[in-house]
């Protein structure tokens, strides 16, 4: 559904991806884990066409998306849940929601979308008129994901859902994702809690300082002693870091 | 009599204020979408008297149609004002699209001083506006009543678009963060060009009233006006459309009281009327920096 081939991202000097490739198969769960700054948010912006890349190919639903725009890209359905949420503070939770839905036209599909959202985040609903700003983390973190639902995504992408969320809204936001698979999307899933994002994952890569050095099953790597030692045993101080 | 004199000016205070509002809202919208102050707006507005000017004049066209075609033209320009000036910069250093937006409008004015020539131009008076109103006692031009009425419906259309439609609800998304909205599908470039389209062509509805009630056109009219309200904008609240209404009126209010409570007292104090901007914005910035409607709070993101 989703293939990256020997990208290459530059920010000015910094070289921010050196080559990586990524293949995501439709219908699957794939997590791609790694470090502060290994470059994950970073692949995500270039898929979405946020950032240029220098080098390499990303080919999504047999399309090469080289010189697409953003909206062209939303468009056909593959949609960026971005780190730290970024929902439009100023907006009331319903226009949140609704700003998901921009690019289409389908009317009564879009009302069925959005009972739906509300259906899965039943908190978002008894905020309906409250402005985003004021909602609590948790809360407008399940707005950020209400919000992608709406595009209609048929391959979802999540950088850090779970980022700063207390450990039974992290829980929450796991099932949700896992439920949104079943329904037939596709997940890339980015995550600090390498734990949960490999039991999740069908398969998994991890990202260091921008090229892949191991990819598998999530539960090979799990079970793999250079992933415990680098990032199980550090995910729990990782997140006590970012709660801060 | 005095009662009257005063009425009158109550008046002529509420359609000046109404005029600041609309040309301050071009400011406060383009500073809410691009954090840049454009320097420009007030020279847009004194295109659109120009353009209304010949129209009538040279072109010999009904006021409705030259008024038209004023408000059309220069939306246009606004947005290819955007276009040329401002969006190749816009991710340039702050400093370099400020310089663009001076230069800008330096070089509008000199323009404008080589096209329409330096000399003052009687904008036509058009007998349907010039008509002397009295309500009990109070005898008014009618363009004094007929501004704030016209500028009442277009702020209420201006929220109705702002708060009701999908393009309002996209300007306040990029008004917060270009990124986000990108992802949502946003096209950025069209909500900007829409922005500036709104902001001139409010200045434009602004300066046709402009020409009917101070009817002497100079290339340099936009500069003092311009300036006013810019400082009305922050006043208000700088990005707060609400703001640069109140802002626009405080100071309409502020200039004409200054001249009215004048012929009360033992001095004149009317030469100071254009002080008061400067004497309010002092203020402001000393009392509230972010403005009567600004939010000084952080929202959480
Ligand atoms: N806009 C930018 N300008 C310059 N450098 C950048 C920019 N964005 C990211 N970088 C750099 O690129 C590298 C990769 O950043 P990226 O945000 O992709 O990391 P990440 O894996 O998502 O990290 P985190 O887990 O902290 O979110 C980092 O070294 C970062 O400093
Ligand atoms: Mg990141």
């Amino acid at each position: 559904m989703l293939k990256i081939e020997n990208l290459h991202v530059f920010y000015g000097g910094i070289h921010a991806l050196k080559g990586i490739n990524l293949n995501v198969e439709k219908g699957k769960t794939i997590s791609l884990i790694g470090a502060n700054g290994a470059g994950k948010s970073t692949t995500l912006r270039c898929i979405m066409g946020l950032v240029k890349k220098s080098e390499g190919s990303i080919v999504y639903d047999g399309k090469d998306l080289t010189g697409f725009k953003t909206r062209d890209i939303v468009k056909m359905g593959l949609v960026l849940t971005p780190e730290g949420r970024r929902i439009f503070p100023n907006l009331s939770v319903k226009e949140n929601i609704m700003l998901g839905a921009y690019t289409r036209t389908d009317k009564t599909e879009i009302e069925r979308d959005f009972d739906r959202v509300y259906e899965l985040f039943p908190r978002l609903k008894e905020r309906e008129w409250q402005v985003a700003g004021t909602l609590s983390g948790g809360e407008q973190q399940m707005l950020a994901v209400g919000r992608s639902l709406m595009s209609k995504p048929k391959l979802i992408m999540m950088d850090e859902p779970s980022l700063g969320l207390a450990p039974l809204i992290v829980k929450n936001i796991f099932e949700i994702i896992r439920e949104i698979n079943d329904n037939g999307v596709t997940v890339l899933l980015i995550e600090q809690n390498a734990k949960a994002a490999l039991e999740i994952a069908d398969y998994a890569y991890v990202l260091e300082t921008g090229k892949i050095t191991l990819e598998g099953k999530g539960s090979d790597l799990l079970n793999d002693p250079d992933v415990q030692k680098a990032y199980l045993g550090e995910a729990v101080t990782k997140n006590i870091e970012k709660n801060e | 009599m005095s009662l009257n004199i005063f009425m009158q000016q109550l008046v002529n205070a509420a359609s000046l204020g109404s005029l600041y509002a609309l040309l301050a809202i071009g400011y406060t919208m383009v500073y809410g979408i691009l954090r840049l102050i454009n320097f420009a707006h007030g020279d847009i507005f004194m295109l659109s008297t120009y353009i209304a000017f010949y129209a009538m004049t040279s072109f010999l066209l009904p006021w409705y149609i030259s008024f038209a075609i004023a408000i059309i033209l220069t939306i246009l320009f606004g947005i290819l004002l955007e276009r040329g000036a401002y969006r190749p910069l816009r991710n340039s250093p702050r400093i370099s699209i400020m310089i663009s937006a001076i230069a800008a409008s330096f070089l509008i004015e000199n323009l404008a001083i080589v096209i329409f020539g330096g000399r003052p131009k009687a904008f036509p008076s058009v007998p349907a506006f010039s008509k002397i109103i009295s309500i009990s006692g109070v005898s008014t031009s009618s363009i004094s009543v007929i501004i704030p009425i016209v500028t009442f419906i277009v702020l209420i259309l201006l929220g109705y678009i702002v708060n009701q439609t999908k393009m309002g609800m996209a300007m306040r998304a990029v008004s917060k963060d270009y990124e986000a909205a990108r992802l949502m599908g946003i096209n950025v470039n069209t909500v900007i060009s829409f922005t500036f389209g709104i902001g001139s062509g409010l200045a434009a509805i602004g300066g046709v009233m402009w020409g009917l009630k101070y009817p002497q056109l100079i290339p340099l009219m936009g500069l003092m006006p311009g300036l006013k309200c810019f400082i009305a904008a922050v006043v208000g609240g700088i990005g707060d459309i609400k703001g640069a209404v109140i802002g626009g009126f405080i100071l309409g209010f502020g200039e004409i009281m200054i001249v009215a409570v004048s012929a009360f007292l033992p001095y004149d104090l009317s030469g100071y009327r254009d002080a008061f901007a400067f004497v309010l914005l002092i203020a402001i910035l000393l009392l509230k920096p972010s403005g009567i409607m600004g939010k000084s709070s952080v929202e959480k993101v």
